[in-house]
């Protein structure tokens, strides 16, 4: 085995951990070295997604937002994998990940515009490095390869991670992203975060492959098969795609098992219909917020009042981001027309004109 | 100035922009060593290096991507697709992808790519090579479609396609790739898209066309000239998104009769958009019912079929006559 370093597991086919879900570490040589400081910053960015999730959605119940995916059980998948990269990393995300994209720069209130189809919501500000949130399955990976091959041209440190699911590993663009990362040794990091469905589909009907992992030894790139329910699996494998990226030794794919509590999207999907309680109730009990908490907890370094404090700040930003959101002006087809090109040409300068006179009755 | 093939042209065009801009990156299937399976980019490799003009696996998916990923980092890809019929495969990169970035990203990031691509019929190519879809690029919001018909307005037109910071389809008929020489100057010059250019002037019937169907217009003209001295005006569009319906409709009004001709099938397309649009803007001027020259609707055809499908010199001539006598 040469050219796929590491698929990091057991014999047994078992995921990278290295908190077990009591919060106990399981793997201290591999644990990543990081300050009480980091540690808490972590725990908090989870524990204020779990509550921007809850808020997301019963916002959408109420009619308040538009389309959204939930994430819950997913944090420490998107939490850790963000928080291992710098800021000048860049984000290709796919549409459940609107929190690393926060995380990483992207004002929340725009969040919400885009999840309302406000043109706003994708007006990334300047020195945020991330990509709108991608719907067609799997594209994201190739643009990945596009995005790193620009860095590796100009020499830079930096590397392209791109978000999808264990669906999207079944697009050609997944495999096609993978191949151009491999032979042109790219700083690329193909995070898949298989949450056991794509909307209804379970993964053993998705592949008949063991894993995700291993689909990356045809493309001659490095992988990882993590407990993505472990922030600290997360954080660690992370951190060593990047530097293998930075380092010039090419892409890494990392799978993290995880598992989303809600339904694929709020537009109607209903999980029992193909999956059952206790799967859910098994799942939870792996869930990354208890388990991290307990290893804090056992450091003192958490309490239930940091826990309230949290939850408190982020109900807080979640209600100033929604009334930010709320007081955009409502967007306009000119605008729209606006930015199809560069300068207009002279039949789309006709439509505008015809929505100006519309829009300012 | 130099005698130039179009093919030769379109690679100097290439050469320049090298040159001039180190953000520009020539890519695509065979491109490198082998420069391209029509020889467009050849010598660009040996001359620029591996790093600037490269070979990329066979994936028109993942070229797509990798160009619009690189074009958001700052670059200024020039992406072949090796053959036009192959563009399905990476319709989704231009279509949904490269067109929609300033939209999705409220401005903050466009997509200067330039897609080239050989395509267009009469040189009996296997199946799914010669397909002219550029009616379904021109449906396609925030898209530039390019198409030169000689090799001074290739090169020039591939010139502004890659300086252009929108995604361009720069699409070259193969039939004219070798078939005649033009003067081109060297170095650079720019001719500017979505600008027709009216390659003849005439009083009593404009014949609106692009790229090798240019060349059957003009012999038709020349026919129905010699045959009953009516004046033809040609119209070579070279880009046909955006149109440059203002002199399509300055023109309509001086002759009150026009023809539209072209390789692609007949149903909705260029043809079908021109002449709706000189509907909307100059119907009083009309002394006939404006007609499409086309294929017919059916997939392309096996080499065999291949000389009776597509519009010919006659064919023209007969629509011609039909306008005129109307
Ligand atoms: C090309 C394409 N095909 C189908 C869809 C419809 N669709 C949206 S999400 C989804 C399932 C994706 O599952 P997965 O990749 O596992 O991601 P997850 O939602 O579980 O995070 C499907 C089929 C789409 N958006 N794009």
């Amino acid at each position: 085995m040469s050219v796929t370093t590491a698929v990091e597991q057991t014999e047994n086919n078992a995921p990278l951990q290295i908190l077990a879900p009591d919060g106990t570490v399981v793997r201290p040589d591999l644990m990543p070295n990081l300050s009480d400081d980091e540690l808490r910053e972590l725990m908090r960015k989870m524990v204020f997604t779990r509550v921007w999730d809850q808020r997301a959605i019963s916002l959408n119940r109420q009619g308040r937002l538009g389309f959204y995916a939930p994430v819950a059980g997913q944090e420490a998948s998107m939490i850790g994998s963000e928080g291992a990269l710098s800021k000048e990393d860049f984000i290709l995300p796919s549409y459940r990940d609107i929190p690393q994209m926060v995380w990483h720069g992207f004002p929340m209130h725009q969040a919400f515009l885009y999840s309302r189809g406000h043109i706003e919501g994708g007006r990334i500000p300047e020195g945020v490095n991330v990509l709108m949130p991608q719907i067609i399955i799997a594209a994201q990976c190739t643009q990945a390869t596009g995005v790193a091959m620009g860095y590796k041209l100009r020499g830079e440190k930096r590397v392209a991670i791109n978000y999808f699911g264990d669906g999207a590993t079944s697009q050609g663009d997944f495999y096609e992203g993978m191949n151009y990362a491999g032979v042109y040794k790219l700083p690329v990091i193909f995070f898949s975060q298989n949450n056991g469905y794509a909307i209804s589909l379970p993964f053993e009907k998705q592949t008949a492959s063991e894993n995700i992992a291993v689909k990356a030894v045809a493309a001659g790139i490095a992988s990882e098969r993590i407990d993505g329910m472990d922030i600290m699996a997360v954080y660690y494998a992370v951190l060593k795609a990047k530097e293998r990226g930075v380092n010039g030794e090419g892409a890494t794919l990392i799978e993290a098992m995880t598992y989303r509590y809600g339904p694929h999207t709020m537009a109607g999907d209903d999980p029992t219909r193909y999956r059952t309680g206790e799967e859910q109730s098994e799942w939870e009990l792996r869930d990354p917020l208890i388990r991290f908490r307990k290893f804090l907890e056992a450091k003192g370094l958490w309490n239930e009042k940091d826990e309230e404090a949290v939850i408190e700040e982020a109900k807080k930003a979640v209600a100033d981001a929604i009334k930010k959101a709320d007081e955009a002006p409502k967007m306009k087809v000119s605008e729209l027309i606006d930015c199809m090109f560069e300068t207009l040409p002279p039949s789309l300068e006709e439509q505008k004109a015809e929505y100006l006179a519309k829009e300012s009755k | 100035m130099a005698q130039m093939t179009m093919v030769q042209a379109i690679t100097d065009a290439m050469r320049v922009e090298l040159k001039r801009d180190e953000t520009v990156l020539v890519f695509g299937e065979d491109v490198g060593k082998n420069g391209g399976v029509f020889r467009a980019t050849e010598g660009l490799q040996s001359e620029f290096g591996e790093q600037r003009v490269f070979d990329t696996p066979l994936a028109e998916s993942g070229i797509g991507g990798l160009a619009v990923g690189l074009s958001i980092n700052g670059f200024r890809p020039v992406a072949e697709i090796q053959f036009f019929g192959f563009v399905f495969e990476t319709f989704d990169a231009i279509a949904s992808q490269a067109t929609r970035m300033r939209y999705r990203s409220g401005g903050r990031f466009h997509s200067p790519v330039t897609f080239r691509s050989p395509f267009g019929g009469g040189v009996k190519t296997p199946e799914l090579h010669a397909d002219s879809l550029e009616g379904l690029m021109l449906q396609t919001p925030g898209l530039k479609v390019v198409i030169p018909s000689n090799p001074y307005d290739a090169k020039g037109l591939l010139i502004s396609a890659i300086r252009d910071n929108d995604p361009v389809v720069f699409l070259e008929h193969m039939k004219l790739y070798r078939s005649f020489r033009q003067e081109v100057p060297e170095g650079d010059y720019a001719i500017p898209l979505g600008k027709a250019n009216v390659v003849k002037e005439g009083t009593d019937v404009t014949i609106i066309t692009y790229g090798a169907m240019v060349h059957t217009s003009l012999k038709a003209a020349e026919e129905i000239e010699k045959a009953r001295g009516a004046k033809v005006e040609v119209i070579d569009l070279r880009t046909i998104s955006p149109l440059d319906i203002d002199t399509i409709v300055e023109s309509v009004k001086k002759t009150n009769r026009a023809i539209v001709v072209q390789e692609a099938q007949k149903t909705s397309g260029v043809a079908a958009e021109i002449i709706t649009q000189i509907n909307e803007r100059a119907i009083l001027h009309l002394e006939a019912p404006v007609l499409r020259i086309t294929a017919p609707d059916t997939v392309y055809p096996f080499a065999q079929a291949e000389d009776v499908w597509l519009p010919d010199v006659k064919r023209v001539v007969d629509g011609l006559t039909q306008v005129l006598d109307f």
